[in-house]
Formats: C-alpha cells, structure tokens, sequence
C-alpha cells in the first residue's frame, strides 16, 4: 500500500496499520488483505454480486470487524454488497468507512449497500466515515446505503461521519425493529463548494417498545445543499425521536423533512428541527475572550460536529 | 485606567431612542459598581466598554490609548473582559473548551477544575459538559464567571452577575471578586443593583436616564441609594 492510500486508510477508519481482529480492506475495486478470526468470518459474496458476507457467532463479545474501502483511481465506479449476520447475544465494533482520492478529471464512484441482521439480544455500533480528496477536476461521488434488521432486543448504535471532500452522495437507511429493539443515529455533515448531500432515513417500529433516536447535525457551506429526509413510523407502543440541527452558512441550502406517522394508538414520536446561522451572541462571546470573528466561527463548527 | 468621555447611544430602529446622553466617566482602583433604575442604559454601557456597541458619539481610552475603534476583539486582547448577563450556550463546545479558549491556550484538568471550584462547581462533574441547554442558568452564570477567572485580565466588567445565580452565595460571588483583585490587581467594573454587592464597591456610579446621575465613594453614595438618614440631600427632601 502507498502513502497515500494509507492516508485515506487512517483517514476513515483510525487506521495506521493492519487492524486486529477481523477485518477486509477493498482497495480500487478489488482485495487488499483480510482476516476471519474464530468468531467472525468473512467470505466473498458467491451469488454474483460484488461484497462480502460477514458473520459474526453469537455471543461474540469486544471483537471488532473494519471493513475500509480505499479508492485512487480516477473514473472507478463501483457497487458493493456487504452483508453482516450478527448471531445471538453478540456485543461487536463494526468500522466501515470509504476515502476517495481522486486526483484525475474523471468521477470517481462508490456504493456500498450495507446491510446489518441483528439476532436477539446483539448489540452492534457501527462507525461509518467518509472522506474525498484529490487535486484534479473528478468528482467523488458516494452512496451509502444501510439496511437494518433488528431482532427481538438488538440494538445498533451508528455513527455516520461526512466531513467535506464528497460533492455528491445520498445517503439511505432503512431500519425495521422487532419487539423491544433500538436503533441509535449520530449523522455528522459538513458540505462546501458546491457539494450536495442527502440523507434519506426511514424507520419502521414494528416491535411493542422498540424505540429509535435519530439525529443530525450538519453544517452547510458556501453554495452547498443539503437534504434531511426522516421518517419514522410507529407500527405498535415505541418511542421515535429525530432531529435535525444544521448551521447555514453563506449561501448554502438545507430542508429538512420530517415524516411521522403514528399506526398504533400507543405510538410516541416527536420531531424536531432548527436551521440557522451561527447566532451573533455566540461569535460575541468566544470574540470577548480574544478570538477573531473567523475562529470564533471555526470554534463553534468544530464543536458543533465533535 | 478605563476613561468614557461624553459617550452618548442612540438606538436604531423605528423609533430613535437616545439611550446615553453623554456618560463620561474615570474608572480606576478596586471595585466600582454601576446602579441605577431598569432602562437607564447600564447594560448599554458595559457593552459599549467591551466593544459589542459602538458608541454613536465620544471616545473611550484603555491605560490613556484611544480604543473607540477596536473591535471586540482586539479590546479583548488588551486586556478587556465582559462577562455576560446572560450566557450564551453552544451546542457540542464543553465547558473545558471553554475554559481552553479563554485561558488562551490549552489547559490541564487540574487548571481548568481550579476555575470551576472557585465558582462552586464540582469540576469533575462539569468539565466534560457541554456548555448547552442541559446546563440550568445558574450553573451557565457561574461557567461564565469562571471563564472571566480564567482570562485574568487587567479590566472585567460583570454585567448583573447576581443575576440568576440561584443556590450559590452572594458571599461566595464576592469572594470571587476579592480574589481576582488579590491575582491580577486590575480593575472591576460590576453592574449591579445588589445592595451586597454595592457594600463591596470602592466607588459607586448612579446611572439615570442615560446620564451620570451621581458619582463618589460607597460611604457618600449608598447611603442615597437605600433611603437612610445619613443621605443629606435626601433629608434635606424631606425637610423641604
């Protein structure tokens, strides 16, 4: 692996090196090194598609799956299927991520369909990061699809980071949870230039106290747009909450959507949203204690996404 | 030394409202307090201090520099501090950032817990927080004052820091004042309407309608304030 893939590697799994445990690492559009461990193994997808399948034993416990994908060629575009088949009981660390460095006139594309079955009683976090760079003209273009499978009981925590360098993406994740399951979303956005990013989230509670915590936090740019799409339906006694809170800037754009739709009569779900500038008083604040205006708005955005 | 010379403020808007007709003003030493009634422009006037309001007319010099120009932020860097009414809350930024930032650099645990026990919080409790709505007012207020602690520059201005900070004492928030003059030997400006806090003051500056009303140590001004008989001009009133 060169330099630089090794920098897309860290970028979007915290990797330097080879991770322990389990892991697949894609690179340009093939294999570049993977590890099954007792627990969990990994095998390529035999039905014609692209991917892998990754099954994980129930009751696996503090064992971590990193599945990155790097890409450095210009012009590559690439749909990949990951499937992962969480057993009974499990509590496993799952890290995905795609870095694009692009530095040819081409656009550069990845999809990946991820999609999670979670047995009874599992608990998986997910922890998924983008990034795009490159010095050419090439777009980096990135459409992450997630679907989720939760059993009697599971619960998934995900993690979704897109910090700048991706002109295009949309992002979809469905989810549909069985009797007492949890789903937990942490999205973190930040477009520029003249990026758009839409995030498309259904979630069905099927499940009598199932629950889902959805929320976004995003940060629009000069001419960037954004789109937040939520839309949660409560199909028995759950509890859903989402929440969208973007910070426009310049002459960005963001809608937020939101789409409740109560079935059953014990069904609680809420939405909330607020869009809107850096408020003055805060720039004021961090300025009375000797920031300029310019990192007294790079402070407040750094902790907004942290 | 901080010297207002005939500042006056007009505020814009439909219906041009003069807010200070010409406040001039010395504060130097210890402790000066700034009263008067609701709406006579003492909130106008720390924030003009601090550069958050320009002045429509008049100057004010830092140390004998004219600073009428600066922004808030090189006011800062000289050497002024403004600690909020009421605080403002962001959303992700902890309260160790906070801390952090107006220190000016990065700081320990043990720094950063020494300015929120000065203030009466538990430090381990508070530093990882988020300086957000889960913070109720008072802990906000006492966050801010810490971050003033944390600045110890030569002049600081509190704007009403009475104002809201529930379950801790007044006697404690006093301490607070008496220990930043013991570190850094700069001035305080407090604006306040607290009889307490009034009693610390070295000086006292009555504010009315927008002008200066009246202007002296604490032994000849608060005695007016509250009604007593020691006020001559006031029973001088009712002999009238």
């Amino acid at each position: 692996m060169d330099e630089l893939e090794k920098m897309l590697l860290m970028q979007v799994a915290d990797l330097h090196k080879v991770p322990d445990g389990a892991y697949n690492i894609r690179k340009n559009g093939g294999g570049d090194g993977r590890r099954s461990t007792e627990h969990i193994k990994i095998e390529t997808k035999t039905d014609g598609k692209s991917g892998i399948d990754i099954f994980i034993q129930p009751n696996t416990k503090n064992e971590s799956v990193h599945i990155p994908v790097v890409i450095t060629e210009s012009g590559l575009r690439e749909t990949v299927y990951n499937d992962f088949y969480v057993g009974e009981n499990a509590d496993v660390l799952i890290i995905a991520g795609c870095g694009i460095h692009n530095c040819g006139v081409e656009l550069a594309e990845h999809s990946g369909v991820h999609t999670f079955h979670v047995g009874k009683n599992a608990k998986v976090k997910y922890v998924e990061k983008h990034y795009g760079g490159g010095d050419g003209n090439g777009e980096n273009v990135m459409n992450p699809t997630t679907q989720v499978y939760l059993e009697e009981g599971a619960r998934l925590e995900m993690e979704t980071t897109q910090i700048k360098g991706i002109d295009s993406t949309v992002r979809t994740t469905k989810a549909e949870l069985a009797k007492g399951a949890n789903l937990i979303v942490r999205e973190k956005i930040y477009t520029h230039g003249k990026q758009f990013a839409k995030t498309d989230f259904t979630v069905d509670l099927n499940g009598e106290d199932s629950g889902a915590d959805v929320v976004s936090r995003s940060v629009a740019a000069e001419q960037s747009s954004q789109e937040f799409i939520s839309r949660i339906n409560g199909n028995s006694a759950c509890h859903g909450h989402t929440e969208c809170d973007a910070i426009i800037m310049d002459g960005a754009r963001v809608t937020a959507v939101p789409e409740l739709t109560a079935n059953c009569i014990d069904a609680q779900l809420i939405h909330e949203a607020a869009i809107g500038k850096i408020a003055g008083e805060q720039l004021i604040k961090l300025m009375t204690l000797g920031l300029t205006e310019q990192e007294a708005e790079e402070q407040i955005i750094k902790g907004f996404l942290s | 030394m901080l010297e207002l010379k005939n500042v006056c403020y007009t505020a814009d808007g439909d219906h041009k409202k003069e807010i200070l007709k010409g406040v001039s003003l010395k504060v130097d030493g210890r402790f000066v307090a700034i009263t008067g009634p609701n709406g006579s422009g003492k909130s106008t006037l720390a924030k003009i201090i601090a550069g958050i309001v320009s002045p429509t007319s008049g100057s004010i010099y830092l140390d004998g520099e004219d600073i009428t120009s600066l922004s808030v932020t090189e006011r800062a860097k000289r050497g002024i501090s403004f600690a909020f009414q009421q605080p403002v809350r962001f959303k992700g930024i902890t309260v160790k950032d906070l801390v952090s930032l107006a220190a000016g650099k990065k700081i320990g645990v043990n720094e950063a817990c020494s300015y929120l026990s000065e203030v009466g919080l538990c430090a381990r409790d508070y530093i990882n927080r988020e300086v957000d709505s889960s913070l109720s007012g008072g802990e906000l207020k006492r966050i801010e004052i810490a971050t003033v602690l944390a600045r110890g520059t030569k002049f600081t201005v509190f704007d009403e820091p009475e104002a809201g900070i529930d379950l801790w004492s007044f006697t404690s928030l006093i301490s607070v004042f008496e220990k930043m003059y013991r570190k850094n030997q700069g001035s305080i400006l407090i604006i306040s309407h607290q009889e307490r806090i009034l009693n610390i003051a070295d000086r006292i500056v009555v504010i009315a309608n927008g002008k200066v009303e009246k202007e002296g140590r604490r032994e000849e001004i608060l005695p007016c304030l509250l009604g007593t008989s020691a006020c001559p001009a006031l029973r001088e009133k009712m002999e009238d």
